[in-house]
C-alpha cells in the first residue's frame, strides 16, 4: 500500500526544500526525498562551504596583510585540516537547519533514491527495501552536477571537481582550474590566497565570460597582479595523471601546445542536469539539451510532473530554484503567481575581489537595439572603501536612455556581493534614474557608490 | 519588418485568454482569412484569423499558455518581400483585428442599441450585459477607481505611458495589489480612453479582484483542486459585484398556466409541418418581452449619473453548459414571431453547449430570464446580470389547488415567477406592475401575439 500525498518533492536542495515548505504552508500533504543529504548541494558541498573556505583565506590575506593596517602579526600559518573542518561544520549546522524546518512544517522526509514508476507514482530505494509514494503532484529537483572532461575523469586525487576541492586533505602547490566561471574563479582564488600557485584556463576570450566585459578585464588584471596565471582562449588538450602530479597540455591563445605539469586540477566547466535513472522516460517528460523542458511554472508535458532548478537550465543559481519552486508550489495549490521569469536574478561570485551583477550587461543592452547611459564609479572615490583598505573595484550601471530603466548592473570589489540587492530591488519595483538619484544613500557606506554609478550614468556624480 | 500578431480582443470585454491550440506552426506560409489558431476566451473557444499574409517567423506564446493579456506578441509573421531578421523591433506593428469590435460602423441599427459604446457615451464604463464575460473592455477598465484617487503605477511604467501617450487610469495593473508595471503599459494602447476615463463618475468602490478570498488552509479532508476556468472566473467576479453592488428586491406572483399551455398544443399542431415546436420557456421570453414594452421602467440599466431606457427587449436566456452559465441572446424579442424566438433559441442552445457562441450572441440583452421548473424548483431568487436592470426567475409549472374565477377550489396548472429587481433603477411599485403585465399576458397568452 502506497503513502499518498498532495506533492512528492523529489530532490532536497535550494529549490526542493523551499517548495516543500511552501506547499506545507499551503496546506498540502508533502514528501520529500532525498537520496543524500538535506539541503542538496548548495548547503552541503556548493553554495555554503564554500563560502566557509572562502571566508578563511580572506582572513587569511588579512593576517599576511597585517602591517598595511598597522598590526604585527608574526609566524602566520594555518592547519588545512581544521579549515575543512569549519567549512564542513558549517555546513552540518545548515543541513540540521533543514531538518528542522521539515520538521516544524510536517513535511514527511524520505530518505532514499526516488524514481518516477507512473503518473502521480514514485519509488524509493532504501538500503534493502523500497517505499512506494503516491500523490497527484510532483516536483523533480534533482539538480546537476558537475560536467567531466571527456579525456580525464575526476578522480578526486589529482583530478578534482568542487566536490574533491573542497575537501582538500593536502594543500596543492601548483594548481591548474579548467573554467573561469563563478566556481572555477572562487577556487581559483582560495588557494592563491592560501599560498597555491594558480593558472586558470578559459577557453572563451575572457574571464568570467557572462559578466560585462569591463567586469572580465578588470577581474583579469586584479587577479593576475594577486599571482594567479591567467590564459585565456586557451583549450585544454590532454592530461596525464602521474603518482605525484598531473601534466596538462594546454593550447593556447597563439595556437601553439605547451605542457606543465600540475600538483592537482581543479575542472569547473559547467554543469550537467540529474535526469538519469529517475523515470523520466517512463512518462515521456520532454527534455531539451539534456534539461527539463517546463513553462513559466515548472510544468513538464506531462500533466502532474513538475521540474524546477538546475535540472531545468540556466542560471544555475540557488535562488533561482528556490523562486521557480515557489511559484510553481503557488500555481499547484491554485494560486495566481506570476510566472517565473529570468530577467532580474543576481549572480555573485565570492572570489577576493567579489563580483555581483544583475541584468543586462553593457554589450547585451546595445546589442537588443536600445540607447544606453551608462555609469561607472570607482572604489577610489569612495570614502568608506579606502577606509576598508579595499579601494580597488567599481560599480557600473546601464540605463535605456529613453525610459531611464535600469537595464543592468555589475559590480567589483569589495563586498559588492552584499550591494547587489539594492538594484535588485530597484529592478523589480521599476524604478528609473530619477528614483534612485532622489534616494539618500548612507554615509559613509560602500553603497554610496551605487548612488553616484547612477549619478555618473547622467554625468552628474559628485565624487570624481 | 515582421509584423506582430498580437493577442486579440474577440470579444468587447475580453482582456485575457488562452491560446488553446496553434493551427499554423513556424514557417508555414498564411495567407488572409486562414484560421492560424483557437483562443479560448472567458465565454468561448473562437477561431483566430490571419489579416495579413506572409510566413510565420517565430510561435512567442506556446498553446495551452493562459491568461495571455490581449496586445501580447503571440507570433511573428514575415511578408514576402521582406528578410529582416525576427528580432528587429516592430515599432509599426499592426494590431490584428480579426472581428468587427463594437464600434463597427456595419453593426445593425438595432443591435447598435445596447451596444457597450452607447453605454459608455453616458459615462459609465463599457461593460458586458452577460452573467459571465464582463470582464471591462480592453484598454478601458478603470472603474474601480474613484475619481481623483492616485494610481498605482511603477515609475518606469509611468515614463512609458507618457512616452507613449496612454492613459493610466485607463489601464489596469496586474502587478502587487493592482499596480501597473511596464508590461501592463506596453500591452495597452495608445492614447486610450481618456476622455472616457476622466469623465467617467466614480464608480461603485468594490473592489472587482478576486470574488471570495481563498481560504487560507485546506480542510484535511481529501479533495482534489481544480483548476478555475477563465469563465468560471468571471461567473465568479461577476455574480459577486452584482450581489455586492446591486440592491436587489423581490417580487414573485403565482401564474396559472392553462390556456397558455392549451394555445401552446393549438399552434404546436399547426406549426408542426414547419418543423418547429414551441417550448413553455419560448413563450415565457416573448411574455416577458411584451411585458418590458408595456412597462418600460423595468427595461432599463442604472448607470452612475444616468439611467438608460431601451426601445426595444432583448432576452437574455440562461443556458447551463457544463463549463457554467452563459446567457445567450434573443433580440427583439417582443417583435419577434413565437417561431422565430423558438428556433433562434434551438441554436443558440446547442451552440452555448458546444462553446461555439459569438461574443455577440451572449452580450447585450436588456433583461434576463432562468427557467428552473424542469428541475422542479418551485421557486427562486436570481441574482441581476449587470448592468442590466432585472432577471425573472421561472418555477416549476404544476398542478395545485387553486381558488377559480368562480371562487370555488378547484386545481389548476400554476407556475411562481420572481422577479428580481435593480432598486437603484426600479422602484417596487414598478417591478410589481411588470410582474402583473407578465401574470397578464400569460394568462391571456392570445394578448401576447397581437
Amino acid at each position: 500500500m502506497a503513502d499518498t500525498y498532495d506533492l512528492i518533492v523529489l530532490g532536497s536542495g535550494p529549490g526542493g526544500y523551499v517548495s516543500a515548505i511552501r506547499a506545507a504552508q499551503l496546506g498540502l500533504k508533502v514528501a520529500i526525498v532525498e537520496r543524500e543529504r538535506l539541503g542538496g548541494i548548495c548547503l552541503n558541498w556548493g553554495c555554503i562551504p564554500t563560502k566557509a573556505l572562502l571566508r578563511t583565506s580572506e582572513v587569511y590575506h588579512y593576517m599576511t596583510h597585517a602591517a598595511d593596517y598597522g598590526l604585527k602579526a608574526d609566524n602566520v600559518g594555518f592547519d588545512l585540516t581544521k579549515i575543512v573542518e569549519r567549512s564542513r561544520k558549517v555546513a552540518g549546522q545548515l543541513n540540521a537547519g533543514v531538518k528542522g524546518l521539515m520538521k516544524k512544517n510536517k513535511v514527511t522526509v524520505v530518505e532514499g533514491v526516488g524514481a518516477l514508476t507512473g503518473k502521480g507514482k514514485l519509488s524509493v530505494k532504501q538500503g534493502g527495501g523500497t517505499v512506494e509514494l503516491e500523490a497527484k503532484h510532483i516536483i523533480v529537483a534533482t539538480g546537476a552536477r558537475a560536467r567531466d572532461l571527456p579525456f580525464a575523469k575526476a578522480d578526486g586525487k589529482r583530478i578534482w571537481t568542487y566536490r574533491h576541492a573542497m575537501v582538500p586533505e593536502e594543500m596543492p602547490t601548483k594548481l591548474l582550474v579548467i573554467g573561469s566561471g563563478a566556481i572555477g574563479i572562487e577556487f581559483a582564488s582560495f588557494y592563491n590566497d592560501m599560498g597555491a600557485d594558480v593558472t586558470v584556463v578559459e577557453m572563451l576570450p575572457r574571464i568570467l565570460p557572462v559578466e560585462d566585459e569591463e567586469v572580465s578585464a578588470f577581474m583579469e588584471k586584479r587577479l593576475t597582479k594577486e599571482g594567479i596565471k591567467i590564459l585565456t582562449g586557451a583549450g585544454v588538450e590532454k592530461i596525464e595523471t602521474g603518482a605525484a602530479s598531473v601534466k596538462a597540455t594546454i593550447k593556447g591563445k597563439d595556437g601553439k601546445s605547451a605542457t606543465e605539469e600540475y600538483s592537482h586540477v581543479v575542472v569547473a566547466i559547467g554543469i550537467v542536469p540529474n535526469t538519469e535513472n529517475i523515470g523520466l522516460e517512463t512518462l515521456g517528460v520532454q527534455t531539451e539539451r539534456g534539461h527539463i523542458k517546463v513553462d513559466g511554472y515548472g510544468r513538464t508535458n506531462v500533466e502532474g510532473i513538475y521540474a524546477i532548478g538546475d535540472v531545468t537550465g540556466a542560471p544555475w543559481l540557488a535562488h533561482k530554484a528556490s523562486h521557480e519552486g515557489v511559484v510553481c508550489v503557488e500555481k499547484i495549490a491554485g494560486q495566481d503567481p506570476h510566472p517565473f521569469e529570468t530577467w532580474n536574478i543576481p549572480g555573485c561570485t565570492y572570489s577576493r575581489p567579489q563580483v555581483a551583477s544583475v541584468g543586462l550587461t553593457e554589450a547585451k543592452a546595445k546589442e537588443s537595439g536600445r540607447q544606453v547611459k551608462v555609469g561607472k564609479f570607482p572604489f577610489i572615490g569612495n570614502g568608506k572603501a579606502i577606509a576598508l583598505g579595499e579601494a580597488d573595484g567599481f560599480v557600473k550601471t546601464v540605463f535605456d536612455a529613453k525610459t531611464g530603466e535600469l537595464l543592468g548592473a555589475h559590480m567589483v570589489g569589495a563586498e559588492v556581493t552584499e550591494l547587489i540587492q539594492g538594484y535588485v530591488v530597484a529592478r523589480q519595483l521599476e524604478t528609473t534614474e530619477h528614483e534612485l538619484m532622489e534616494t539618500v544613500f548612507a554615509h559613509p557606506t560602500l553603497s554610496e557608490m551605487m548612488h553616484e554609478s547612477v549619478l555618473g550614468a547622467y554625468n552628474r556624480a559628485l565624487h570624481i | 519588418m515582421p509584423i506582430e500578431i498580437k493577442m486579440p480582443a474577440l470579444s468587447p470585454t475580453m482582456e485575457e485568454g488562452t491560446l488553446a491550440k496553434w493551427l499554423v506552426k513556424e514557417g508555414d506560409e498564411v495567407k488572409a482569412g486562414d484560421i492560424m489558431a483557437e483562443i479560448e476566451t472567458d465565454k468561448a473557444t473562437m477561431e483566430f484569423e490571419a489579416v495579413d499574409e506572409g510566413r510565420i517567423t517565430k510561435i512567442a506564446v506556446a498553446e495551452g499558455t493562459d491568461g495571455v493579456k490581449v496586445g501580447t506578441v503571440i507570433a511573428l509573421l514575415e511578408g514576402e518581400d521582406d528578410g529582416s531578421g525576427e528580432s528587429t523591433p516592430a515599432p509599426a506593428a499592426k494590431e490584428s483585428e480579426p472581428r468587427p469590435s463594437p464600434e463597427d460602423p456595419n453593426k445593425t441599427g438595432s443591435e447598435a442599441k445596447a451596444a457597450p459604446e452607447d453605454v459608455e457615451d453616458h459615462g459609465k464604463p463599457a461593460d458586458s450585459q452577460v452573467a459571465g464575460s464582463a470582464a471591462p473592455a480592453s484598454g478601458t477598465p478603470a472603474p474601480q477607481r474613484a475619481a481623483g484617487e492616485r494610481v498605482k503605477a511603477s515609475p518606469l511604467a509611468r515614463r512609458i505611458a507618457a512616452e507613449r501617450n496612454v492613459d493610466l487610469a485607463s489601464v489596469s495593473g496586474t502587478g502587487p495589489n493592482g499596480r501597473i508595471v511596464r508590461a501592463d503599459v506596453e500591452g495597452a494602447k495608445t492614447g486610450a480612453a481618456a476622455p472616457v476615463a476622466s469623465t467617467a463618475a466614480p464608480a461603485p468602490t468594490a473592489e472587482a479582484a478576486a470574488p471570495a478570498p481563498r481560504p487560507a488552509t485546506i480542510p484535511d479532508v481529501p479533495h482534489e483542486l481544480t483548476k478555475l476556468s477563465n469563465m468560471r472566473k468571471t461567473i465568479a467576479r461577476r455574480l459577486t459585484e452584482s450581489k455586492q453592488q446591486v440592491p436587489h428586491i423581490y417580487l414573485t406572483v403565482d401564474v396559472e398556466l392553462d390556456k397558455l399551455l392549451k394555445l401552446r398544443g393549438e399552434l404546436n399542431a399547426g406549426l408542426e409541418a414547419r418543423g418547429v415546436k414551441l417550448s413553455v420557456n419560448d413563450l415565457l421570453i416573448k411574455a416577458l418581452a411584451v411585458a418590458l414594452i408595456q412597462v418600460p421602467k423595468c427595461n432599463v440599466m442604472f448607470t452612475p449619473d444616468q439611467l438608460v431606457s431601451f426601445g426595444r427587449a432583448d432576452i437574455s436566456v440562461a443556458v447551463s453548459t457544463p463549463e457554467g452559465l452563459i446567457t445567450p441572446v434573443i433580440t427583439e424579442a417582443d417583435t419577434a414571431s413565437l417561431s422565430s424566438i423558438s428556433t433562434r433559441m434551438k441554436d443558440l442552445a446547442a451552440r452555448a453547449r458546444d462553446k461555439k457562441l459569438k461574443p455577440e450572441e451572449f452580450t447585450g440583452g436588456t433583461a434576463s430570464i432562468s427557467n428552473m421548473g424542469m428541475f422542479g424548483i418551485k421557486q427562486f431568487e436570481a441574482v441581476i446580470n449587470p448592468p442590466q436592470g432585472m432577471i425573472l426567475a421561472i418555477g416549476a409549472g404544476e398542478k395545485r389547488p387553486w381558488v377559480l374565477k368562480d371562487g370555488t377550489l378547484g386545481v389548476a396548472s400554476v407556475m411562481s415567477a420572481t422577479g428580481s429587481f435593480d432598486h437603484r433603477a426600479i422602484d417596487g411599485a414598478d417591478g410589481a406592475q411588470l410582474m402583473q403585465a407578465f401574470k397578464q399576458l400569460v394568462e391571456n397568452p392570445l394578448a401576447m401575439l397581437a
